[in-house]
Protein backbone atom coordinates (compact mmCIF):
# COMPACT_ATOMS: atom_id res chain seq x y z
CA UNK A 1 0.00 0.00 0.00
CA UNK A 2 1.15 3.50 -0.34
CA UNK A 3 -0.09 6.89 0.93
CA UNK A 4 -0.83 10.24 -0.96
CA UNK A 5 1.60 12.91 -0.14
CA UNK A 6 0.72 16.41 -1.45
CA UNK A 7 3.49 18.41 -2.57
CA UNK A 8 3.47 22.00 -2.66
CA UNK A 9 6.28 24.17 -4.18
CA UNK A 10 7.17 27.48 -2.70
CA UNK A 11 8.94 30.46 -3.74
CA UNK A 12 11.42 31.23 -1.18
CA UNK A 13 9.97 34.41 0.68
CA UNK A 14 9.49 35.20 3.94
CA UNK A 15 6.19 34.25 5.27
CA UNK A 16 5.27 32.28 2.31
CA UNK A 17 5.51 28.77 4.22
CA UNK A 18 3.06 30.55 7.16
CA UNK A 19 0.61 31.00 4.05
CA UNK A 20 0.51 27.11 3.74
CA UNK A 21 -0.14 26.48 7.55
CA UNK A 22 -2.87 29.13 7.81
CA UNK A 23 -4.80 27.83 5.20
CA UNK A 24 -4.91 24.12 6.85
CA UNK A 25 -5.41 25.94 9.91
CA UNK A 26 -8.43 28.00 8.56
CA UNK A 27 -9.67 24.40 7.32
CA UNK A 28 -9.00 22.07 10.36
CA UNK A 29 -6.22 20.00 8.56
CA UNK A 30 -3.82 18.67 10.38
CA UNK A 31 -0.22 17.47 9.64
CA UNK A 32 1.24 14.14 10.22
CA UNK A 33 4.11 14.71 8.68
CA UNK A 34 6.50 17.48 6.39
CA UNK A 35 9.56 18.39 5.17
CA UNK A 36 11.07 21.22 2.76
CA UNK A 37 13.13 20.49 0.26
CA UNK A 38 14.77 23.92 -0.62
CA UNK A 39 16.86 25.49 -3.92
CA UNK A 40 18.44 28.73 -3.99
CA UNK A 41 15.31 30.53 -5.12
CA UNK A 42 12.55 27.95 -4.51
CA UNK A 43 11.59 25.01 -2.40
CA UNK A 44 9.36 22.58 -2.37
CA UNK A 45 7.28 21.49 0.57
CA UNK A 46 5.87 17.54 1.28
CA UNK A 47 3.31 16.83 3.73
CA UNK A 48 1.18 13.96 5.11
CA UNK A 49 -2.36 14.63 6.07
CA UNK A 50 -5.91 12.33 6.41
CA UNK A 51 -8.27 14.65 5.06
CA UNK A 52 -5.92 14.51 1.46
CA UNK A 53 -8.52 15.36 -1.34
CA UNK A 54 -9.84 18.24 1.13
CA UNK A 55 -6.29 19.87 1.72
CA UNK A 56 -5.88 19.63 -2.35
CA UNK A 57 -8.74 21.52 -3.19
CA UNK A 58 -8.14 24.42 0.10
CA UNK A 59 -4.75 24.63 -1.09
CA UNK A 60 -5.64 24.59 -5.04
CA UNK A 61 -8.21 27.51 -4.14
CA UNK A 62 -5.64 29.50 -2.38
CA UNK A 63 -3.36 30.06 -5.47
CA UNK A 64 -0.96 27.31 -4.45
CA UNK A 65 0.87 24.90 -6.54
CA UNK A 66 0.22 21.40 -5.25
CA UNK A 67 0.97 18.17 -6.85
CA UNK A 68 -0.13 14.29 -5.39
CA UNK A 69 2.75 11.99 -5.14
CA UNK A 70 2.75 8.01 -4.28
CA UNK A 71 4.89 7.65 -1.18
CA UNK A 72 5.56 4.61 0.85
CA UNK A 73 4.79 4.86 4.48
CA UNK A 74 6.04 2.21 7.40
CA UNK A 75 6.27 2.17 10.93
CA UNK A 76 9.96 1.56 12.28
CA UNK A 77 10.20 1.26 15.98
CA UNK A 78 12.11 3.49 17.61
CA UNK A 79 15.38 2.12 18.85
CA UNK A 80 18.74 2.30 17.38
CA UNK A 81 19.71 -0.30 14.13
CA UNK A 82 15.79 -0.41 13.48
CA UNK A 83 15.90 1.88 10.40
CA UNK A 84 19.55 0.49 9.29
CA UNK A 85 18.14 -2.94 9.08
CA UNK A 86 15.37 -1.71 6.69
CA UNK A 87 17.39 0.50 3.88
CA UNK A 88 20.10 -2.20 4.42
CA UNK A 89 17.64 -4.73 2.64
CA UNK A 90 16.51 -1.90 -0.23
CA UNK A 91 20.14 -1.59 -0.49
CA UNK A 92 20.82 -4.88 -1.13
CA UNK A 93 18.05 -5.07 -3.70
CA UNK A 94 19.51 -1.60 -5.65
CA UNK A 95 16.86 -0.01 -4.66
CA UNK A 96 17.48 3.64 -4.51
CA UNK A 97 15.87 6.42 -2.25
CA UNK A 98 14.95 9.43 -4.28
CA UNK A 99 14.07 11.20 -0.92
CA UNK A 100 12.66 10.08 2.60
CA UNK A 101 11.75 11.97 5.63
CA UNK A 102 10.49 10.63 9.53
CA UNK A 103 8.91 11.23 12.59
CA UNK A 104 9.69 9.64 15.75
CA UNK A 105 7.89 9.62 19.40
CA UNK A 106 7.80 7.49 22.18
CA UNK A 107 7.82 4.00 20.92
CA UNK A 108 8.07 4.57 17.22
CA UNK A 109 8.77 6.48 14.05
CA UNK A 110 6.65 7.33 11.09
CA UNK A 111 9.20 6.59 8.24
CA UNK A 112 8.31 7.90 4.17
CA UNK A 113 9.96 6.63 1.62
CA UNK A 114 9.93 7.69 -1.90
CA UNK A 115 12.09 4.75 -4.01
CA UNK A 116 12.88 4.89 -7.63
CA UNK A 117 11.03 1.46 -8.17
CA UNK A 118 7.85 1.81 -5.41
CA UNK A 119 6.24 -1.64 -6.29
CA UNK A 120 9.86 -3.68 -6.06
CA UNK A 121 10.25 -1.39 -2.72
CA UNK A 122 6.90 -2.49 -1.46
CA UNK A 123 7.36 -6.19 -2.09
CA UNK A 124 10.66 -5.98 -0.46
CA UNK A 125 9.43 -4.29 2.37
CA UNK A 126 6.84 -6.85 2.74
CA UNK A 127 9.34 -10.00 2.67
CA UNK A 128 11.09 -8.25 5.25
CA UNK A 129 7.78 -8.16 7.56
CA UNK A 130 7.75 -4.33 7.40
CA UNK A 131 4.91 -2.58 9.03
CA UNK A 132 3.58 -0.30 6.35
CA UNK A 133 0.89 1.75 6.53
CA UNK B 1 34.39 67.51 -49.60
CA UNK B 2 31.83 70.17 -50.23
CA UNK B 3 28.06 69.36 -49.36
CA UNK B 4 27.26 70.02 -53.18
CA UNK B 5 29.79 67.55 -54.33
CA UNK B 6 28.96 65.11 -51.24
CA UNK B 7 25.20 65.25 -52.73
CA UNK B 8 26.24 64.79 -55.90
CA UNK B 9 28.51 61.68 -55.08
CA UNK B 10 25.06 59.62 -52.99
CA UNK B 11 22.90 60.53 -55.83
CA UNK B 12 25.36 58.71 -58.39
CA UNK B 13 25.98 55.71 -55.78
CA UNK B 14 22.12 55.87 -54.80
CA UNK B 15 21.15 55.19 -58.81
CA UNK B 16 23.67 52.81 -59.08
CA UNK B 17 22.59 51.17 -55.73
CA UNK B 18 18.92 50.87 -56.84
CA UNK B 19 19.69 49.59 -60.49
CA UNK B 20 21.36 46.89 -58.50
CA UNK B 21 18.52 45.63 -56.23
CA UNK B 22 16.32 46.16 -58.64
CA UNK B 23 17.82 43.61 -61.03
CA UNK B 24 19.10 41.24 -58.20
CA UNK B 25 16.78 41.16 -55.23
CA UNK B 26 13.16 40.42 -55.69
CA UNK B 27 12.12 41.52 -52.79
CA UNK B 28 13.07 45.19 -53.63
CA UNK B 29 12.13 45.30 -57.53
CA UNK B 30 8.17 43.98 -56.24
CA UNK B 31 8.23 46.27 -53.58
CA UNK B 32 9.52 49.47 -56.35
CA UNK B 33 7.27 47.68 -59.13
CA UNK B 34 4.29 48.76 -56.36
CA UNK B 35 5.38 52.23 -56.04
CA UNK B 36 5.23 52.59 -59.86
CA UNK B 37 9.45 52.99 -59.27
CA UNK B 38 12.29 52.23 -62.26
CA UNK B 39 15.78 52.86 -61.30
CA UNK B 40 15.49 55.40 -63.89
CA UNK B 41 13.18 57.46 -61.54
CA UNK B 42 16.34 57.64 -58.72
CA UNK B 43 18.29 60.06 -60.41
CA UNK B 44 19.45 62.47 -56.88
CA UNK B 45 19.76 62.01 -53.60
CA UNK B 46 16.62 64.12 -53.14
CA UNK B 47 14.86 61.33 -54.70
CA UNK B 48 15.72 58.51 -51.84
CA UNK B 49 12.33 59.42 -50.86
CA UNK B 50 10.07 57.92 -53.13
CA UNK B 51 11.76 54.51 -52.46
CA UNK B 52 11.04 51.90 -49.94
CA UNK B 53 11.27 51.05 -46.27
CA UNK B 54 13.46 48.15 -45.11
CA UNK B 55 12.25 46.88 -41.55
CA UNK B 56 13.75 44.24 -38.93
CA UNK B 57 10.76 42.27 -40.00
CA UNK B 58 11.62 42.00 -43.69
CA UNK B 59 14.87 40.48 -42.60
CA UNK B 60 13.37 38.26 -41.02
CA UNK B 61 10.92 37.26 -43.73
CA UNK B 62 13.35 36.85 -46.14
CA UNK B 63 15.74 34.81 -43.86
CA UNK B 64 18.57 33.88 -44.71
CA UNK B 65 19.52 35.06 -47.83
CA UNK B 66 16.34 36.71 -49.55
CA UNK B 67 18.04 39.84 -49.28
CA UNK B 68 21.28 39.11 -50.68
CA UNK B 69 22.44 40.79 -53.74
CA UNK B 70 24.98 39.14 -54.52
CA UNK B 71 25.70 35.50 -55.55
CA UNK B 72 27.29 32.94 -52.57
CA UNK B 73 30.35 32.50 -54.20
CA UNK B 74 30.80 36.28 -54.46
CA UNK B 75 30.28 36.14 -50.66
CA UNK B 76 33.48 35.71 -48.50
CA UNK B 77 31.96 36.45 -44.77
CA UNK B 78 28.99 36.13 -42.62
CA UNK B 79 27.83 37.53 -39.63
CA UNK B 80 24.97 36.91 -37.60
CA UNK B 81 22.49 38.83 -34.75
CA UNK B 82 20.53 36.89 -32.96
CA UNK B 83 16.57 37.23 -33.76
CA UNK B 84 13.11 36.71 -32.46
CA UNK B 85 11.74 33.16 -32.52
CA UNK B 86 14.84 32.07 -33.31
CA UNK B 87 15.30 33.39 -36.86
CA UNK B 88 19.09 34.82 -36.85
CA UNK B 89 19.19 38.24 -39.00
CA UNK B 90 22.32 36.94 -41.63
CA UNK B 91 24.42 39.40 -43.15
CA UNK B 92 26.58 38.16 -46.39
CA UNK B 93 29.58 40.41 -46.87
CA UNK B 94 31.28 40.47 -50.19
CA UNK B 95 35.21 41.37 -50.12
CA UNK B 96 34.39 44.80 -51.62
CA UNK B 97 32.00 45.03 -48.47
CA UNK B 98 34.57 43.93 -46.04
CA UNK B 99 36.76 46.72 -47.72
CA UNK B 100 34.04 49.03 -46.95
CA UNK B 101 33.56 48.12 -43.43
CA UNK B 102 37.47 48.17 -42.44
CA UNK B 103 38.01 51.59 -44.28
CA UNK B 104 35.20 52.97 -42.03
CA UNK B 105 36.37 51.59 -39.04
CA UNK B 106 39.65 53.03 -39.93
CA UNK B 107 38.26 56.21 -40.22
CA UNK B 108 36.67 55.99 -36.84
CA UNK B 109 40.26 54.81 -34.72
CA UNK B 110 42.06 57.68 -37.22
CA UNK B 111 39.15 60.53 -36.37
CA UNK B 112 40.71 58.90 -32.36
CA UNK B 113 43.98 59.42 -32.81
CA UNK B 114 45.50 56.57 -33.61
CA UNK B 115 48.41 55.97 -35.72
CA UNK B 116 50.72 52.72 -36.78
CA UNK B 117 52.35 53.38 -33.20
CA UNK B 118 49.60 52.61 -31.18
CA UNK B 119 48.83 49.35 -29.74
CA UNK B 120 45.21 48.48 -29.18
CA UNK B 121 43.30 45.75 -27.67
CA UNK B 122 40.02 44.73 -28.74
CA UNK B 123 37.92 43.33 -26.36
CA UNK B 124 34.17 43.15 -28.19
CA UNK B 125 33.39 39.62 -28.77
CA UNK B 126 34.75 37.52 -31.91
CA UNK B 127 32.52 35.49 -33.97
CA UNK B 128 29.20 36.06 -35.58
CA UNK B 129 28.91 39.40 -33.70
CA UNK B 130 30.56 42.12 -35.30
CA UNK B 131 32.06 44.02 -33.07
CA UNK B 132 35.07 42.12 -32.62
CA UNK B 133 36.11 41.43 -36.30
CA UNK B 134 34.94 45.00 -37.20
CA UNK B 135 37.27 46.79 -34.40
CA UNK B 136 40.38 44.53 -35.39
CA UNK B 137 39.73 45.34 -39.03
CA UNK B 138 39.77 49.25 -38.30
CA UNK B 139 42.62 49.01 -35.65
CA UNK B 140 44.79 46.53 -38.44
CA UNK B 141 43.81 49.01 -41.36
CA UNK B 142 45.45 52.22 -39.72
CA UNK B 143 48.50 49.77 -39.14
CA UNK B 144 48.54 49.98 -35.21
CA UNK B 145 49.05 46.86 -33.22
CA UNK B 146 45.88 44.86 -32.97
CA UNK B 147 45.46 42.46 -29.78
CA UNK B 148 42.59 40.36 -30.35
CA UNK B 149 41.46 39.86 -26.71
CA UNK B 150 38.03 39.23 -27.05
CA UNK B 151 36.11 38.84 -24.20
CA UNK B 152 36.06 36.62 -20.69
CA UNK B 153 39.55 36.30 -19.40
CA UNK B 154 39.65 40.00 -17.55
CA UNK B 155 42.79 39.03 -15.79
CA UNK B 156 44.64 38.14 -18.46
CA UNK B 157 43.32 41.24 -20.19
CA UNK B 158 44.62 43.47 -17.36
CA UNK B 159 47.81 41.51 -17.56
CA UNK B 160 48.54 42.02 -20.91
CA UNK B 161 47.41 45.97 -20.67
CA UNK B 162 50.09 46.35 -18.13
CA UNK B 163 53.02 44.06 -19.89
CA UNK B 164 52.82 44.95 -23.21
CA UNK B 165 51.73 48.91 -22.85
CA UNK B 166 48.90 48.86 -24.41
CA UNK B 167 47.27 52.03 -25.61
CA UNK B 168 43.94 52.32 -27.01
CA UNK B 169 41.37 49.69 -26.17
CA UNK B 170 37.60 49.10 -27.82
CA UNK B 171 35.18 47.04 -26.10
CA UNK B 172 31.34 48.10 -24.43
CA UNK B 173 31.65 50.83 -21.82
CA UNK B 174 30.06 48.66 -19.29
CA UNK B 175 33.29 46.47 -19.95
CA UNK B 176 35.58 49.19 -19.38
CA UNK B 177 34.48 50.15 -16.08
CA UNK B 178 33.88 46.63 -15.15
CA UNK B 179 37.90 46.53 -16.43
CA UNK B 180 38.15 49.68 -14.06
CA UNK B 181 37.10 47.85 -10.98
CA UNK B 182 39.16 44.83 -11.31
CA UNK B 183 42.24 46.82 -12.37
CA UNK B 184 41.49 48.30 -8.46
CA UNK B 185 41.04 45.60 -6.83
CA UNK B 186 44.11 44.19 -8.40
CA UNK B 187 45.95 46.98 -6.58
CA UNK B 188 46.61 48.36 -9.94
CA UNK B 189 45.92 52.22 -10.57
CA UNK B 190 45.50 53.56 -14.01
CA UNK B 191 49.23 54.94 -13.68
CA UNK B 192 50.28 51.51 -14.24
CA UNK B 193 48.61 51.20 -17.55
CA UNK B 194 49.24 53.10 -20.19
CA UNK B 195 45.69 53.58 -21.91
CA UNK B 196 44.99 57.00 -24.20
CA UNK B 197 42.28 55.88 -26.48
CA UNK B 198 38.94 53.90 -25.61
CA UNK B 199 36.80 53.20 -28.80
CA UNK B 200 33.34 52.29 -26.99
CA UNK B 201 29.71 51.35 -28.37
CA UNK B 202 27.52 48.53 -29.09
CA UNK B 203 25.39 49.57 -26.24
CA UNK B 204 23.94 53.10 -24.93
CA UNK B 205 26.09 54.89 -22.66
CA UNK B 206 26.33 58.57 -21.58
CA UNK B 207 28.53 61.63 -20.52
CA UNK B 208 28.81 60.43 -17.10
CA UNK B 209 29.79 56.88 -18.11
CA UNK B 210 32.57 59.01 -19.91
CA UNK B 211 33.74 60.90 -17.29
CA UNK B 212 34.24 57.96 -15.18
CA UNK B 213 35.57 55.68 -17.45
CA UNK B 214 38.05 58.60 -18.93
CA UNK B 215 39.01 59.14 -15.35
CA UNK B 216 39.75 55.86 -14.21
CA UNK B 217 41.32 54.39 -16.76
CA UNK B 218 43.33 57.38 -18.03
CA UNK B 219 42.01 57.49 -21.45
CA UNK B 220 40.22 59.74 -23.99
CA UNK B 221 36.72 57.84 -24.62
CA UNK B 222 34.72 57.96 -28.02
CA UNK B 223 31.61 56.62 -29.03
CA UNK B 224 31.80 54.52 -32.13
CA UNK B 225 28.57 53.54 -33.71
CA UNK B 226 27.60 50.55 -35.98
CA UNK B 227 24.66 47.97 -36.44
CA UNK B 228 25.12 44.98 -37.82
CA UNK B 229 22.66 45.30 -40.39
CA UNK B 230 23.99 48.01 -42.06
CA UNK B 231 28.06 46.86 -41.85
CA UNK B 232 28.96 46.75 -38.11
CA UNK B 233 31.01 49.55 -35.71
CA UNK B 234 32.38 52.22 -37.87
CA UNK B 235 29.26 53.20 -39.53
CA UNK B 236 29.44 56.88 -37.39
CA UNK B 237 32.25 58.20 -34.70
CA UNK B 238 32.99 60.88 -32.52
CA UNK B 239 36.35 63.13 -33.46
CA UNK B 240 38.46 65.21 -30.44
CA UNK B 241 35.27 67.48 -30.33
CA UNK B 242 33.68 64.62 -29.02
CA UNK B 243 30.64 66.93 -30.15
CA UNK B 244 28.36 64.25 -32.01
CA UNK B 245 29.19 60.90 -34.44
CA UNK B 246 30.10 62.00 -37.93
CA UNK B 247 28.72 59.43 -40.57
CA UNK B 248 30.26 58.13 -43.19
CA UNK B 249 27.83 59.41 -45.19
CA UNK B 250 29.42 58.52 -48.59
CA UNK B 251 29.06 54.87 -47.76
CA UNK B 252 25.65 54.99 -44.97
CA UNK B 253 23.30 57.59 -45.92
CA UNK B 254 21.35 59.10 -43.16
CA UNK B 255 17.62 60.33 -42.59
CA UNK B 256 15.76 61.20 -40.02
CA UNK B 257 12.04 60.13 -39.71
CA UNK B 258 8.64 60.20 -37.77
CA UNK B 259 8.55 56.56 -36.48
CA UNK B 260 4.75 56.77 -36.80
CA UNK B 261 4.04 58.88 -39.53
CA UNK B 262 7.18 57.76 -41.50
CA UNK B 263 7.95 61.20 -43.19
CA UNK B 264 11.35 62.65 -42.93
CA UNK B 265 12.24 64.92 -40.17
CA UNK B 266 14.71 67.99 -40.50
CA UNK B 267 18.02 67.92 -39.02
CA UNK B 268 17.73 68.89 -35.29
CA UNK B 269 14.52 67.46 -35.03
CA UNK B 270 14.77 64.14 -32.38
CA UNK B 271 13.36 60.63 -34.91
CA UNK B 272 13.81 57.15 -36.26
CA UNK B 273 17.60 56.74 -37.52
CA UNK B 274 17.29 55.42 -41.21
CA UNK B 275 20.35 53.93 -43.18
CA UNK B 276 20.80 53.32 -46.88
CA UNK B 277 24.31 51.59 -47.79
CA UNK B 278 25.02 53.33 -51.14
CA UNK B 279 28.11 51.51 -51.48
CA UNK B 280 27.34 47.62 -50.07
CA UNK B 281 26.80 44.98 -52.68
CA UNK B 282 26.57 41.81 -50.60
CA UNK B 283 23.19 42.82 -48.76
CA UNK B 284 22.97 46.44 -49.82
CA UNK B 285 19.54 48.10 -47.87
CA UNK B 286 17.70 50.97 -48.70
CA UNK B 287 16.14 53.04 -45.82
CA UNK B 288 16.17 50.65 -43.10
CA UNK B 289 14.81 51.65 -40.24
CA UNK B 290 17.10 51.20 -37.41
CA UNK B 291 14.37 52.21 -34.14
CA UNK B 292 16.99 54.30 -32.52
CA UNK B 293 15.89 57.45 -31.62
CA UNK B 294 18.42 60.58 -32.36
CA UNK B 295 18.62 63.26 -34.79
CA UNK B 296 20.97 65.13 -36.99
CA UNK B 297 23.76 68.06 -36.99
CA UNK B 298 25.02 69.20 -40.85
CA UNK B 299 27.84 72.17 -41.14
CA UNK B 300 31.15 71.79 -40.36
CA UNK B 301 32.87 70.60 -37.38
CA UNK B 302 35.77 71.92 -35.05
CA UNK B 303 37.24 69.00 -36.23
CA UNK B 304 37.15 70.32 -39.54
CA UNK B 305 34.66 67.21 -40.93
CA UNK B 306 31.91 68.49 -42.94
CA UNK B 307 30.40 65.13 -42.82
CA UNK B 308 26.75 64.83 -41.44
CA UNK B 309 26.70 64.21 -37.42
CA UNK B 310 24.46 62.40 -35.36
CA UNK B 311 24.07 62.50 -31.52
CA UNK B 312 23.74 59.87 -28.99
CA UNK B 313 21.49 57.52 -29.37
CA UNK B 314 18.64 58.58 -26.62
CA UNK B 315 16.26 55.33 -26.57
CA UNK B 316 14.78 52.65 -28.99
CA UNK B 317 10.90 53.26 -30.75
CA UNK B 318 10.50 49.18 -29.88
CA UNK B 319 11.07 47.25 -27.11
CA UNK B 320 14.78 45.86 -27.81
CA UNK B 321 16.87 45.84 -25.35
CA UNK B 322 20.86 46.08 -25.28
CA UNK B 323 22.67 43.71 -22.90
CA UNK B 324 26.17 43.40 -22.84
CA UNK B 325 26.00 44.62 -26.15
CA UNK B 326 23.78 41.71 -27.83
CA UNK B 327 20.54 43.10 -28.86
CA UNK B 328 17.37 41.29 -26.83
CA UNK B 329 13.68 41.65 -27.31
CA UNK B 330 11.04 40.23 -24.92
CA UNK B 331 9.48 38.24 -27.82
CA UNK B 332 12.48 35.71 -27.87
CA UNK B 333 12.22 34.96 -24.31
CA UNK B 334 8.43 34.63 -25.21
CA UNK B 335 8.47 31.90 -27.87
CA UNK B 336 10.70 30.21 -25.45
CA UNK B 337 7.93 29.76 -22.73
CA UNK B 338 5.39 29.16 -25.06
CA UNK B 339 6.99 25.88 -26.39
CA UNK B 340 7.61 25.03 -23.11
CA UNK B 341 4.30 23.45 -21.14
CA UNK B 342 5.84 23.31 -17.71
CA UNK B 343 5.46 27.04 -17.53
CA UNK B 344 2.20 30.03 -17.43
CA UNK B 345 2.62 32.09 -20.50
CA UNK B 346 3.83 34.89 -18.27
CA UNK B 347 7.09 35.90 -17.65
CA UNK B 348 9.16 38.89 -16.25
CA UNK B 349 12.64 39.82 -17.42
CA UNK B 350 14.75 41.78 -14.80
CA UNK B 351 17.75 43.49 -16.58
CA UNK B 352 19.77 45.14 -14.36
CA UNK B 353 23.98 46.12 -13.94
CA UNK B 354 25.63 44.31 -10.95
CA UNK B 355 29.51 45.47 -11.27
CA UNK B 356 29.70 47.38 -14.09
CA UNK B 357 27.94 44.56 -15.75
CA UNK B 358 24.75 43.38 -17.22
CA UNK B 359 22.91 41.00 -16.01
CA UNK B 360 19.46 39.21 -17.11
CA UNK B 361 16.86 37.28 -14.70
CA UNK B 362 13.90 35.71 -16.37
CA UNK B 363 11.42 35.18 -13.91
CA UNK B 364 8.51 32.20 -14.87
CA UNK B 365 5.57 30.69 -13.03
CA UNK B 366 5.80 27.12 -12.82
CA UNK B 367 2.42 25.82 -14.12
CA UNK B 368 0.08 24.21 -11.10
CA UNK B 369 0.09 20.66 -12.08
CA UNK B 370 2.75 20.65 -13.68
CA UNK B 371 5.85 20.59 -11.46
CA UNK B 372 8.17 17.98 -9.93
CA UNK B 373 7.95 16.13 -6.86
CA UNK B 374 11.51 16.22 -7.44
CA UNK B 375 14.26 18.84 -6.50
CA UNK B 376 16.68 17.53 -9.20
CA UNK B 377 13.83 17.67 -11.72
CA UNK B 378 12.80 20.78 -10.79
CA UNK B 379 16.28 21.80 -11.23
CA UNK B 380 16.92 20.08 -14.53
CA UNK B 381 13.63 22.12 -15.90
CA UNK B 382 15.24 25.24 -14.64
CA UNK B 383 18.28 23.96 -16.87
CA UNK B 384 16.47 23.58 -19.84
CA UNK B 385 14.88 26.99 -19.89
CA UNK B 386 18.25 28.21 -19.40
CA UNK B 387 19.81 26.34 -21.98
CA UNK B 388 16.66 27.16 -24.27
CA UNK B 389 17.39 31.13 -23.70
CA UNK B 390 20.68 31.02 -23.85
CA UNK B 391 20.74 29.69 -27.63
CA UNK B 392 18.11 32.04 -28.65
CA UNK B 393 19.24 35.23 -27.32
CA UNK B 394 22.93 34.62 -26.93
CA UNK B 395 23.26 35.62 -23.42
CA UNK B 396 23.02 33.70 -20.39
CA UNK B 397 20.07 34.16 -18.08
CA UNK B 398 19.00 33.52 -14.28
CA UNK B 399 15.83 31.74 -14.66
CA UNK B 400 13.91 32.07 -11.34
CA UNK B 401 11.31 29.84 -10.77
CA UNK B 402 8.05 31.54 -9.12
CA UNK B 403 4.57 30.23 -7.95
CA UNK B 404 2.16 30.26 -10.49
CA UNK B 405 -0.04 34.05 -10.23
CA UNK B 406 2.95 35.72 -8.79
CA UNK B 407 3.82 37.47 -11.57
CA UNK B 408 1.39 40.39 -12.42
CA UNK B 409 -1.12 39.99 -15.40
CA UNK B 410 -2.73 43.15 -16.49
CA UNK B 411 -4.96 44.00 -19.31
CA UNK B 412 -3.72 45.98 -22.34
CA UNK B 413 0.04 46.43 -22.19
CA UNK B 414 1.76 44.33 -19.02
CA UNK B 415 5.02 44.72 -17.84
CA UNK B 416 7.42 42.71 -19.38
CA UNK B 417 10.79 44.50 -18.74
CA UNK B 418 12.11 45.76 -15.84
CA UNK B 419 15.19 47.91 -16.40
CA UNK B 420 17.15 48.62 -13.26
CA UNK B 421 20.44 49.73 -14.82
CA UNK B 422 21.14 53.23 -14.19
CA UNK B 423 22.61 55.22 -17.21
CA UNK B 424 23.33 58.54 -15.52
Amino acid sequence: MTIKQISVFLENKTGRLNEVTKVLAANGINMLAFCIAEATDFGLMRLIVHEVDKAVEVLRNAGFAVILTDVIAIHCPNRPGALSKILESLAENSIFIEYMYAFAQSERADVIINPNDREKCLRILEEKHADIL
Amino acid sequence: MSRDEMSDLQGKRLHKLVELVYHNVPFYREKMQEAGLTPDDIREIGDIGKLPFTTKQDLRDNYPTGLQAAGQSEIVRIHASSGTTGNPTVVGYTRRDLEIWSESAARAFTAYGVTKNDIFSVGYGYGLFTGGLGAHYGVEYVGATVIPTSTGNTDKHLRLLRDLKVTGIACTPSYALYLAEAMEKNGMTRDDISLKIGAFGAEPWTENMRHEIESRLGLQAYNLYGLSEIIGPGVSYECECKNGSHISEDHFYPEIIDPDTLEPLPYGTVGELVFTTLTKTGMPLLRYRTRDLCSLTDGKCGCGRTNVRMTRIIGRCDDMLIIRGINVFPSQVESVILEMPEFEPVYLMVVDRIDCLDTLQVQVEVRRDYFSDELGEMLRLRRRLADKLKSVLSISADVKLMEPGSISRSEGKSVRVIDRRQLT
